[in-house]
């Protein structure tokens, strides 16, 4: 089992047919996460992080590639054990109040996934209910009432706990914080934490806020317009990132304390990211990247080792060096 | 509140509120938004209004320009003076005039302040007609180096582009660009870098700076983000529920906090870059229902020193001695507990 990744996942392809043209949403994306790892997908709109994650368990049809879920393939296990596949493997949307119903109050939304899978009767309903509040910090009063009257942190608290209800082993989070206030994020990033703990999750999460990706995750994949730009171990790949895009990524997001900010060496990329929809040859960063030279244009990086253990997709990126477009 | 008139650099201020109190009333609930907000900013000078949705920063900020939420009932009361007049008492023909001219207002949406039927440029060349007084040919000309000076590509073809063709971050520096085409004296930037991508957002920040350097105006940051206003601002004030917390130089109030509020709030920043990683701290709990307060301060669900007398007793604003500069703070149980002087 712990030999067995949650997701080994290789050649991911999501296109999507437009009027404009191809989008290549996600082009050819290969991810593994370790059973128990708490990791974390970060990258720009338009990256395909979220496509990605919604492609990893079958929401959106790939156009090619392979995912297997704890060893087994996903889209097989989906065909034919439908409800086995939604016990194992939960997703987390963004946006909490779109995922439930409105009518419904919190104890008939948390109720429903135990309904329809047959789990107990209704006393033994009742206490996993209970149950489910408690792992998510929720009061018992909050079971009659409607999502609409609940605030955002609360409304999340739900989603993570009708998530949980069946016991999964993977949970998949779309950005569940960007819609949080500051003080409330926080409570939801260590609930997360928490849970991974508690219950030995494995857990994925979209985000874009790398500060809180950097304090609760163990693994991360950075994405630059439908690629896997770099992935490692969190800390040794936010303290040296080795591709030119990370350490812009990173260098973009200010710090918190203006004496640090004061003297803080800043790198402006020039523009926005490309269309996703006609992406540039070579490396997909190279229109943006400072350091980028003649051959970034016209060859396209594949994913190698890098000084902080992890792989980077740069040519200028290998083992012993990497090219730095800001002094650390 | 001594002294709140004047800067440190001792410009006059030139939008200044004083003792500000809003009142929302929908047919169900009313809702006291504005609890005695006091601000203001000189020339030059960026202060950054910080709180969560529901603070009140928005309504605080922009509501004495007559800017406020629709479908709601508003009781104004308090002083608001700019460009020597007051803007409480202003007709309302009047207080539309200051705000195209001497107020320019960026919002999170660009998409809405731009008007999607008319090509970029004709939308700032007229903006620069009206209140600089140009020529057609002079406003085209201010047009395009709006444009330019906003950090947009190839600005005589984005001229004659339409809002949609813009990428985001391109919109963003339109929008800019038109508030600043009537040369405001005061920038008001409501969450202005909330819905870009991290890259973009340091663009953005990057730009407001610039053109504040060049232009000298006064910048009031409205934002959740402390990285914003660690990047931005001079000054920084703290609002929870409608209630000032704290108000400070920003690097004393960022890094040596008073109010519990103020504590809390950066506590639950992380920083990336500090090598002492404790961990997210989160505040409990969350923001009360405005509609159902009492006299008290209104963190005392939430705070870790709260007191019995918390609940009733109103937190006044006080002036202490603490850091370089002047700083108020509305707890008296923390000045009291950490026998911080007042000021």
């Amino acid at each position: 089992m712990a030999d067995t990744p949650a997701i080994a996942a290789s050649g991911v392809k999501v296109h999507f047919r437009t009027a404009a043209g191809l989008v290549r949403a996600v082009d050819g994306v290969d991810l593994t996460v370790p059973a128990g790892a708490f990791h974390g997908i970060v990258g720009e709109s338009g990256c395909g992080k979220t496509t990605l994650a919604r492609a990893l368990i079958g929401l959106q049809p790939a156009t090619s590639g392979d995912v297997r879920i704890a060893g087994r393939d996903r889209a097989e296990w989906q065909r034919t054990d439908r409800l086995g596949f939604a016990r194992a493997v939960q997703f987390v949307f963004q946006d909490p109040l779109g995922s439930m119903s409105r009518r419904q109050t919190v104890g008939q939304t948390l109720e429903e996934p135990l309904l329809i899978h047959g789990t107990g009767g209704a006393a033994q309903r009742r206490a996993r209910i209970a149950e489910l509040l408690d792992l998510v910090a929720l009061p018992a009063s909050v079971l009659d009432r409607l999502p609409r009257s609940l605030s955002g942190g609360q409304r999340q608290r739900v989603a993570i706990a009708r998530a949980l209800a069946l016991g999964p082993q993977l949970l998949i989070a779309d950005e569940p914080l960007s819609a949080l206030d500051v003080s409330v994020r926080a409570q939801i990033v260590n609930l997360f934490a928490r849970l991974r703990d508690q219950l030995g999750l494995t857990i994925v999460i979209v985000a874009h806020d790398l500060a809180i990706v950097r304090e609760v995750c163990s693994d991360v994949t950075v994405m630059y317009l439908g690629r896997v730009a770099e992935e490692g171990a969190t800390k040794p790949l936010f303290a040296d990132p080795a591709h030119p895009y990370s350490q812009a990524l990173l260098s973009a997001v200010p710090s918190p304390d203006p004496r640090i900010e004061a003297v803080r060496p800043r790198v402006l990329l020039a523009g926005d990211p490309p269309s996703p929809r006609n992406p540039p040859p070579g490396c997909r960063f190279s229109t943006r990247c400072p350091v980028a030279e003649p051959a970034c244009r016209t060859e396209e990086p594949a994913l190698r080792a890098v000084t902080h253990g992890g792989r980077a997709a740069c040519l200028l990126a290998d083992a012993a060096r990497h090219a730095r477009i800001a002094h650390a | 509140m001594s002294g709140s008139t004047s800067t440190p650099a001792g410009a006059p201020p030139v939008y200044a509120v004083e003792s500000l109190v809003i009142d929302l009333y929908t047919p169900t609930l009313s809702v006291r938004a504005v609890d005695g907000a006091s601000f203001h900013v000189a020339p030059g000078e960026t202060l950054a209004v910080v709180g969560e949705s529901g603070s009140g920063k928005t309504v605080m900020t922009l509501g004495p320009l007559g800017l406020l939420p629709e479908g709601v009932a508003v009781d104004l009361r308090g002083a608001a003076r700019a460009d020597g007049r007051d803007l409480l008492t202003m007709s309302a023909k009047d207080l539309s005039a200051l705000r195209g001219g001497y107020f320019g207002v960026i919002f999170q949406d660009p998409i809405s302040a731009l008007n999607p039927m008319l090509k970029i440029g004709p939308q700032l060349a007229r903006q620069a007609e009206l209140y600089q007084g140009l020529s057609p040919e002079a406003a085209r000309k201010e047009a395009v180096s709006l444009l330019a000076r906003s950090g947009i590509p190839d600005p005589e073809d984005r001229f004659n582009r339409y809002p949609h063709e813009l990428s985001g971050g391109m919109l963003q520096r339109a929008m800019i660009a038109l508030a600043l085409a009537a040369r405001p004296r005061v920038l008001i930037a409501d969450e202005p870098t909330t819905a870009l991508d991290a890259t973009v957002q340091a663009q953005i920040l990057s730009l407001i700076r610039q053109i504040q350097k060049e232009d000298g105006i006064a910048v009031i940051l409205i934002t959740h983000d402390i990285g914003a206003v660690s990047v931005l601002a001079d000054r920084v004030m703290v609002l929870y529920a409608g209630q000032v917390a704290e108000e400070g130089v920003a690097v004393d109030v960022l890094t040596d906090p008073i109010h519990p509020y103020t504590r809390g709030l950066l506590a639950s920043v992380p920083d990336f870059r500090s090598e002492t990683a404790v961990g997210t701290r989160e505040i409990p709990g969350l923001p009360p229902n405005q509609a159902s307060l009492e006299a008290g301060c209104r963190f005392v669900d939430r705070c870790d020193r709260a007191r019995p007398g918390c609940r009733t007793r109103r937190p006044e604003l006080t002036a202490v001695r603490r850091g370089a500069a002047a700083r108020r703070v509305a707890c008296p149980v923390v000045l009291e507990e950490e026998g911080i002087a007042h000021g």
